[in-house]
């Protein structure tokens, strides 16, 4: 979003025209269930992987992106408006979060413009996955505690340390690594942002195994990785500058209003016609109460969506500080859990009991709801955003820290 | 949605805004719920010469907006109205007003007269026992002459005793139709009733074989009457949720800058965690409200079925959250909050009645399914 809009841009009514009959075209009607994070195979990565491919030939990926590095260098209203035409069709949402709309997007502010040469455009062509790593075992909120370390040895650096719940490493190319280059300052003034090849000497991946049976979850261990110098993302002990990049994206993003995705980001449950069948074919649709809860999720989703417009344009006009995207992260958890809920409601015992779990309706309701606050904790838990939100958008004061000014070696940690 | 005003709409608000300071701040609201009358006949009057009743009016009948969106206009008042805690006919009078619009070569004068502010003229829909729907009316339209014989009972007659026109819809033999009555016409009987708000007043109204003539008969074809009252019913549930959303945003403002104030344990309110979450929350909730509210006004001019969702979205959602809110500002203060010397209750009163009248959250969430259905089928 670098980009000046200048006025041989290309309409977005003729964009939007030229984009749907691009994807009746080439794309593929979408599969019935593309919620959550379960199901993802080696097949289904290489699938989404093929699709951003797919985009980018056709012309038709990174919008939003500037030309230069492989993008169209378009507007948000084309993103959204090819978003609302991509919908029926099958796309490679597993790049959106994080590569799409949070690695890539940090790269393009804070990275080198070789950096940007190199791995924006292979992004665009769905030729690299990256992923994010920030939360360690000791604490994810307190994200600027972080204990992995990098040493300068010569020309480069030697990390050691260890990561987690980075969603998608394994099947991943990089990781975006905050590590700690200064000790001696206090915790936000010694850190250092770093590009990791996932596949590097020294690096050992791990998958988690997730409530609902996935494992998108991986520990990453650092044993002595040799990073070259060019590995830095922005500035030595300067990290923190570029996190909050970072950050400012994957909020964005979370709450489901980026404008760097492709197709529309599924996972807060933004449809309701799955509720629908459910209720039709657990032979509800009649029940008046259930009726109450269809219309209850639809108007959430629709208010979910105003109100992404109604900050992004506050934001941009200047009425809302930045910080005001933690609305939008906010109320996209509650709209997550109200569809979470209502799954199980309409559900009834086929949400727990049945002859097939994966069924797309009735089991699955089940099963999503056991991962209900995996999207208040993802992109930085609720807890933090109402921080946020209190402190930056009201004025409140800050909480109270104990570690606030000292420096990092005199910090006292936890398990 | 405020950066998004133009200039003349921020003129019109800021107007607005400030009569309402002047002529109705909430001392004068008590004492108007005091004595008794809902509201000041002069005082709306002059509402209407600075623009109330005009958005959706036709320029050259003495109307006109500001904006062009005329709904857009119209939900800016009522948002200060809900912000003011004020008094008076908006609500129900634009929901008339939607109609005789419709028919305005046959009833010139009388638009005339509610766009001065001369005459109050009462939307009469609901009846006793029945929710919002269309279909859900019991009084008879019996034919006599060109006219009709009315009898039925309506509640929820919004200013319905300060009214001299009501519009009635009823049951005729081929399906419902809608008529103007005069509120002094033989066979009306107006009880006022009470009403949880200090001074939006809701009235009883009993017809017994009133007899009204051709000229007095707004719709009489299924069809037309049908689309006219679902157009009156979501004018009166846009305005309400852009009302309930003014009236918790000024509630909201209060309880934050009584979280700056209010000291205990040597710190502010507005330095404990649990009630700053607590803030965080109805601060997300509120610009929801707004984006929603906002959208539904602005949806007015397009795709019918859209309007009809994007105000259904509006009601359901503001009226199922923001008296909730409300409760919590209550709680924030403390003890104060659940007094009558507090002016918190005025606004809790003001929500509670958005929520329910107009179509509860529930009776929107229906209709947001059937909607559902028929873009389904
Ligand atoms: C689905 C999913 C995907 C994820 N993907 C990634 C990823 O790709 N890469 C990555 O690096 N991380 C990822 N995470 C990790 C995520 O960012 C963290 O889980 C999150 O930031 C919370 O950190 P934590 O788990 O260490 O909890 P903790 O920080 O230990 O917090 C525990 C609880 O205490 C609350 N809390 C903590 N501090 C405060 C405070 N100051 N005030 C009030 N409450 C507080 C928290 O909100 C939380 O409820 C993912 C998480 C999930 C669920």
């Amino acid at each position: 979003m670098t980009e000046p809009i200048t006025a041989d841009l290309e309409p977005v009514d003729e964009f939007r025209v030229r984009a749907r009959r691009w994807l009746s075209d080439n794309l593929t009607p979408a599969p019935p269930d593309q919620h959550g994070e379960t199901g993802k195979s080696e097949a289904s990565w290489q699938r989404a992987k093929q699709l951003q491919r797919l985009l980018y030939d056709g012309g038709f990926a990174g919008i939003c992106y500037p030309k230069e590095y492989g993008g169209l260098g378009l507007t948000p209203e084309h993103q959204r408006v090819f978003s609302e035409e991509s919908r029926a069709y099958e796309m490679p949402l597993a790049l959106n979060i994080p590569t799409l709309t949070i690695c890539a997007p940090t790269i393009l502010d804070m990275g080198s413009e070789e950096q940007k040469r190199t791995h924006l455009p292979a992004v665009l062509r769905g030729e690299e996955l990256l992923v994010q790593f920030l939360s360690e075992p000791r604490g994810g909120s307190d994200l600027a505690g972080l204990t992995t370390r990098a040493e300068r040895r010569g020309d480069s650096w030697i990390l050691n340390g260890a990561k987690i719940w980075s969603s998608g490493a394994y099947a991943a190319d990089y990781g975006l690594c905050l590590a700690r280059t200064d000790w001696t300052v206090p915790k936000h003034a010694g850190l250092t942002m770093f590009l990791v090849p996932v596949h590097a000497p020294g690096v050992t991946v791990t998958r988690i195994t997730q409530v609902d049976g996935s494992r998108e979850f991986c520990q990453e261990f650092f044993d002595d990785v040799v990073l070259p110098a060019d590995a830095v993302l922005g500035e030595v002990d300067g990290g923190w500058e570029t996190t909050n990049r970072q950050l400012f994206h994957e909020r964005t993003a979370v709450g489901g209003a980026s404008p760097y995705a492709s197709g529309v980001q599924t996972h807060s449950g933004r449809d309701v016609s799955g509720l629908v069948e459910l209720a039709r074919r657990t032979g509800q649709l009649d029940d008046l109460r259930v009726r109450e809860d269809l219309g209850e999720a639809r108007a959430l989703n629709m208010v979910h969506d105003q109100l992404i417009g109604h900050i992004t344009r506050g934001v941009g006009a200047g009425a809302f500080v930045p910080a005001a995207g933690s609305m939008v992260r906010l109320f996209s958890a509650r709209n997550a859990w109200l569809q979470a809920d209502m799954a199980v409601r309409i559900a009834g015992a086929a949400a727990v009991t049945g002859a097939d779990a994966d069924d797309a309706g009735s089991g699955q309701a089940g099963q999503d709801y056991l991962l209900r606050q995996a999207w208040s904790l993802a992109g930085g838990s609720t807890e933090m955003a109402r921080n946020i939100i209190s402190e930056r958008v009201l004025g409140m004061p800050r909480e109270a820290a104990a570690d606030r000014g000292l420096p990092f070696d005199q910090v006292e940690h936890g398990r | 949605m405020d950066f998004e005003l133009s200039a003349d709409q921020r003129l019109f608000r800021s107007t607005t805004r400030e009569f309402l300071a002047r002529s109705v701040p909430l001392d004068v609201v008590r004492g108007l719920a005091a004595s008794g009358v809902g509201f000041d006949r002069q005082w709306w009057r002059r509402g209407a010469e600075l623009g109330w009743t005009a958005p959706l009016v036709p320029e050259r009948l003495g109307g006109g907006s500001v904006s062009d969106v005329p709904m857009a206009d119209l939900a800016l008042v009522a948002r200060e109205f809900g912000r003011a805690c004020a008094p008076g006919p908006l609500v129900t009078t634009s929901a008339v007003l939607t109609s005789l619009v419709r028919e305005e070569n046959r009833f010139g004068d009388l638009l005339a007269a509610v766009r001065s502010g001369e005459t109050i003229a009462a939307w009469s829909h609901y009846e006793p026992g029945h929710g919002l729907g269309t279909a859900a009316v019991d009084t008879v339209a019996v034919p006599e002459g060109t006219g009709f014989r009315i009898s039925g009972v309506k509640d929820r007659v919004e200013c319905g005793d300060q009214a001299q026109v009501l519009l009635v819809s009823a049951r005729g033999p081929h399906g419902p139709v809608q008529v103007l009555i005069a509120a002094d016409a033989p066979g009306v009987t107006v009880t006022p009733t009470w009403t949880l708000d200090l001074v939006r007043r809701t009235a009883k109204v009993s017809f017994v074989d009133v007899v009204v003539g051709e000229d007095a008969v707004v719709q009489r074809y299924p069809g037309e009457t049908t689309a006219a009252l679902e157009a009156q019913i979501q004018v009166a549930a846009a305005l309400t949720a852009a009302e309930s959303t003014g009236a918790a945003e000024y509630a909201f403002e209060l309880t934050v800058r009584w979280m700056f104030d209010r000291y205990t344990f040597g710190r502010q309110l507005a330095s404990y965690q649990a009630l700053k979450h607590r803030a965080a929350e109805h601060k997300t909730s509120l610009e929801a409200c707004r984006a929603t509210a906002w959208a539904a006004a602005n949806a007015f001019q397009g795709d019918p079925i859209r309007t009809a969702e994007a105000v259904s979205v509006a009601k359901s959602y503001v009226g199922a959250v923001v008296p909730g809110l409300l409760q919590d500002c209550v709680q924030i203060h403390g003890g104060i909050g659940v007094t009558w010397e507090h002016d918190l209750h005025l606004y809790l009163r003001r929500v509670t009645l958005g929520r329910a009248l107009y179509g509860t959250p529930e009776e929107h969430r229906r209709r947001l399914t059937d909607l559902l259905d028929r873009k389904v089928a």
